[in-house]
């Protein structure tokens, strides 16, 4: 395969790492809920390109032939599913970060070291 | 462990998952290939079962059972965020007055909220028809509400939001999916199958189930992301003696800047 073809499925793997990298380096929890929504994008850009079809339209056929070239609509059913069960995650976690700035007053990660009943 | 203890194991991890994920990247089919035999059955699928919106068809009829998952997902975050951020007896709920609002934002919020609201009711209609469904058009409904937060003040958006209403509706929604499913069982076949008329294909009615179970979800999206959104917003206006609204951790992007050492709020 050649670079170019391989180029949509690096660029899934490069977001995936720097959503990581944000995730390790992190200083606010907040951010690192960011960084983590970063991370799990590279899904959606991987379940996509592995998708797309050459000259393929939308799977949506109340405008198009029947008979026309669409590009795959699993993966596209797949990236659904990623983006809602993502926004759900992130509300969970941005009220663990709430609850935990009310019990400890910080949110800094490297802060929270302690054990407290 | 330290810091840089910490990145240097990281950049070793991240270095491993670089090259094994490249050498999987090549045994992956070619980017835009024309050879996509899971789309091509869906696609064959959907067009006998007379949805329109392959995706729809996709998540509300033949793989139906997964978005229940999907779904219950969402119930269980609510009920997560619902359990956080509930209010504890030491706080209690400030009554400063909203701030004055430009007159023209209030002509926007006002002539928009109705005008969003049938947005997300035909998105959430359509959705065996065009690109849209449950899940898109119930978060429509539910921000469009916000608007009312935008045009006029809180206490606007809390009268037209019966809160304690979407706790249940949430759930019934929710409900009503799981109990859509039982038809099948009803008529003898499986489990969430499409058992309603197909009838016409590119028409409103058609699709069978599909509209149905997408109006179920739309209404569970649509009060569950109202009442996520109410218990975070009560947080902006709720205050506490041992919390302080505003949070004062200064972030550390992944440029690796220094944060200021004013990270741990004073209580």
């Amino acid at each position: 395969m050649n670079l170019f073809g391989l180029l949509p499925y690096l660029v899934a793997g490069w977001i995936l790492l720097i959503g990581m990298y944000g995730l390790v380096t992190s200083r606010n929890l907040i951010h690192a809920v960011g960084c983590l929504a970063v991370a799990q994008s590279a899904t959606y850009v991987l379940l996509l390109s592995i998708g797309f079809r050459r000259g393929g339209t939308a799977p949506v056929f109340s405008d198009t032939s029947t008979h026309s070239v669409v590009v795959d609509p699993v993966v596209q059913a797949l990236a659904l599913t990623d983006v809602v069960v993502g926004a759900t995650v992130t509300a969970l976690l941005l009220s663990l970060v709430i609850q935990l700035h009310k019990r400890h007053s910080t949110i800094d990660p490297d802060r929270l070291n302690a054990l407290r009943g | 462990m330290s810091r840089t203890g910490r990145i240097r194991l990281f950049l070793c991890a991240a270095a491993v998952i670089a090259v094994a994920y490249t050498l999987a990247c090549t045994g992956l089919p070619h980017f835009g290939s024309a050879v996509h035999p899971y789309g091509a059955r869906a696609v064959a699928a959907t067009l006998k079962q007379r949805t329109a919106n392959t995706i729809s068809s996709i998540n509300f009829d033949q793989r139906a059972f997964d978005t229940l998952g999907e779904e219950s997902i969402l119930l269980g975050s609510v009920l997560g965020v619902t359990a956080l951020l509930r209010r504890t007896d030491e706080e209690r709920q400030s009554s400063e007055r909203g701030a004055r609002v430009l007159p023209s934002t209030r002509l926007f919020g006002t002539l928009l909220l109705p005008v969003a609201l049938l947005t997300g009711i035909y998105i959430v209609a359509h959705g065996q028809l065009s690109p849209g469904g449950g899940f898109q058009g119930g978060v429509i409904l539910a921000t469009a509400l916000h608007l009312a937060y935008v045009a006029a003040d809180y206490r606007a958006l809390d009268r037209i939001r019966p809160r304690e209403l979407l706790d249940g509706v949430d759930a019934v929604a929710a409900g009503a999916f799981t109990c859509l499913g039982l038809a099948g069982l009803v008529v003898g076949a499986a489990y969430l199958k499409n058992v309603l008329p197909l009838g016409t294909f590119n028409t409103l009615s058609s699709g069978g189930m599909v509209p149905v179970i997408n109006a179920a979800v739309g209404v569970e999206v649509a009060s569950g992301v109202i009442v996520l959104l109410a218990y975070f917003l009560d947080q902006t206006i709720t205050t506490g003696p041992t919390t302080s609204p505003t949070i004062t951790t200064s972030p550390g992007g992944p440029d690796g800047t220094e944060p200021s050492d004013t990270s741990e709020a004073t209580s």
